[in-house]
């Protein structure tokens, strides 16, 4: 069954954790500024917001590619970055209107969400359960998937 | 039926491989008339810089690609289209027929009015063949001229840099990439790559690429601010659709080729898609080339549809790019130059070569310039796509430009 992450940022308490278990995963360094995931802070009003790439359906990067460095795995659904061959043009970053993936000038190559594989440190991390890995249909996505084809001039094809 | 596309660069690619999955019976001919495997243009900076292979460069990895889904690469130019006979004319003297056709022929450098131009050692850097060529002759301690700090020009200079070349850039306009920067941060840019060892003059034009008469170096640039020398000239003056095969076709063309909201041209089963065709941009609501592989890959896969019959609506592209000149990277959205009657904020850090500059119309955002940022600069678009009324956080952002990403997640989460 495919899972994806859910967010209910009412949930969130801005601990970072999860930025820092990601940044962990997948760069080795507890270090939340080359976390995939962002927890946003809006501290007039208490609130945080934990934000990462949606996995989307038909993937913005994915056709904004130029080398075909971005590929979904087939267990997971997440769109990967095939660090081999991502030539670093950063064109999937502007293409992206979530703006979920990120350029990395340390390795001259984009980095984004990739589930961690299907076990997501994120979600593990997460103390509150406001970031849980779920059966994709539970998830509240809907909303950010109907936005998505709102800005979304892709889907607009009728048979 | 029988579809020819071409131009086999990622538009072409993609509606060959849009046309085979709607079409299973289809024949389907790409023509070409370069002698290499379908590949990306845009890849060639980072083979010029040694980053990978030319294979790196392949819009398709897998070997039998094109023949496993049936379409026909041809390598062969195609001279003339008689769209009345629906029958194309190719450079090697044959001819072909098709009933349906697209367009995808990209564009060209264009070559400056710039006497001797012509000789050995005098490259476009546009072709992998280009690459080659340049690859061979610019070694530690060349002397290179780049005439053009355009989005080409700039995006090959850590090509050249990395291949320790002694690289002079002269841009006729008055900062680099006047075409997708401001004053600001098209001078920011020079600044960098001069505190990078890279020689830049811009408002300068070079009127003649003439031999060194002294043998010190190959040639002597005249300019009008004195001369240069140069052992290797690497021309990005900029580049024009590819149309000129079009020519009594009756197909309407105005900088690019013109084409409808189902991505036809003014000749009914003619279509065209990429960076060679002219199509609406809605944010403005004129037409354009927005010449980027987002646009020409989704064009591509609309035209295609349309041609096998099923109705897709193209609702028009949203200008934009990103540049990595020498390490600074740059995007730029939509109206970044700004409209009338909309207010403007912009941040400057000069010392650190960071800039951020919005432009709004009304409490929707239009336009962006960013300068140093690699972080969440998708969301740019996201905020002008979507049309999202700001709200309070217009003001927000006027107060602090930087704080795009809240603003999005404020107004639509």
């Amino acid at each position: 069954m495919m899972r994806s992450l859910s967010i209910t940022p009412e949930k969130c308490t801005g601990c970072l954790q999860c930025e820092m278990a990601c940044s962990y995963e997948n760069e080795g360094v507890f270090n939340p500024a080359k976390s995939r995931i962002k927890v946003f802070m809006f501290e007039h009003e208490g609130r945080h917001v934990p934000y990462t790439c949606t996995q989307c359906a038909d993937a913005w990067c994915k056709n904004a590619c130029p080398t075909e460095a971005i590929q979904i795995n087939a267990a997971t659904g997440a769109k990967e970055i095939n660090q081999g061959l991502c030539v670093g043009c950063k064109v999937c970053t502007i293409a992206c209107p979530f703006g979920t993936v990120n350029y990395n000038q340390a390795t001259g190559k984009v980095i984004k969400c990739d589930l961690c594989g299907g076990d997501p440190a994120c979600a593990k991390a997460c103390p509150t359960q406001a970031i849980t890995f779920v059966d994709a249909d539970w998830t509240g996505y809907d909303k950010m998937r109907s936005w998505a084809q709102r800005t979304d001039t892709q889907t607009t094809a009728q048979a | 039926m029988r579809y020819a596309i071409i131009g086999p660069g990622p538009t072409g690619v993609v509606a060959a491989e849009t046309l085979r999955a709607q079409d299973p019976d289809a024949e389907i001919d790409l023509y070409g008339d370069e002698p290499e495997p379908a590949y990306s243009r845009m890849a060639i900076p980072y083979l010029l810089a040694g980053d990978i292979e030319e294979s790196g460069t392949y819009l398709r990895h897998k070997p039998g690609h094109f023949e496993a889904i049936g379409v026909r690469h041809i390598r062969d130019a195609v001279t003339r289209v008689d769209s009345a006979g629906r029958q194309l004319t190719l450079a090697s003297g044959a001819t072909a027929g098709y009933d349906k056709l697209l367009i995808a022929t990209g564009s060209r450098p264009v070559k400056p009015p710039v006497e001797g131009l012509n000789q050995p050692f005098i490259h476009h850097c546009w072709t992998l063949e280009d690459a080659r060529l340049i690859a061979q002759e610019a070694h530690e301690g060349t002397r290179v001229v780049l005439l053009g700090a355009g989005f080409i020009g700039s995006i090959i200079m850590e090509a050249l840099v990395r291949r320790k070349v002694k690289l002079t850039v002269v841009e006729r306009g008055d900062r680099m990439v006047p075409r997708m920067m401001d004053q600001v941060s098209g001078n920011l840019i020079k600044q960098w790559c001069i505190s990078r060892g890279v020689e830049v003059q811009t408002s300068t034009t070079i009127n003649a690429v003439k031999p060194d008469p002294t043998g010190s170096a190959r040639y002597l640039l005249a300019t009008d601010h004195g001369d240069l020398a140069a052992d290797l000239v690497v021309v990005a003056a900029g580049i024009r659709p590819t149309i000129d095969f079009l020519e009594g076709s009756g197909v309407a063309i105005r900088n690019g080729v013109r084409v409808n909201e189902y991505l036809e041209s003014s000749v009914p089963g003619i279509y065209a898609a990429g960076d060679v065709c002219e199509g609406l941009d809605w944010n403005t609501g004129h037409h354009a080339i927005h010449a980027i592989q987002p646009v020409a890959v989704e064009m591509a896969r609309l035209a295609a549809l349309n041609m096998t019959g099923t109705k897709a609506l193209y609702t028009g592209s949203l200008a934009m790019n990103v540049l990595d000149t020498l390490g600074l990277i740059a995007a730029s959205y939509g109206q970044w130059e700004g409209v009338d009657g909309g207010d403007s904020a912009e941040l400057l850090d000069a010392p650190e070569y960071r800039y951020i500059k919005l432009q709004f119309d009304g409490d929707c955002l239009v336009g962006a310039i960013t300068l140093g940022l690699t972080q969440h600069v998708g969301v740019l678009r996201g905020l002008i796509q979507s049309r999202v009324r700001l709200g309070d956080w217009k003001l927000r952002l006027m107060q602090d430009p930087s704080r795009i990403m809240e603003a999005y997640l404020a107004c639509t989460q």
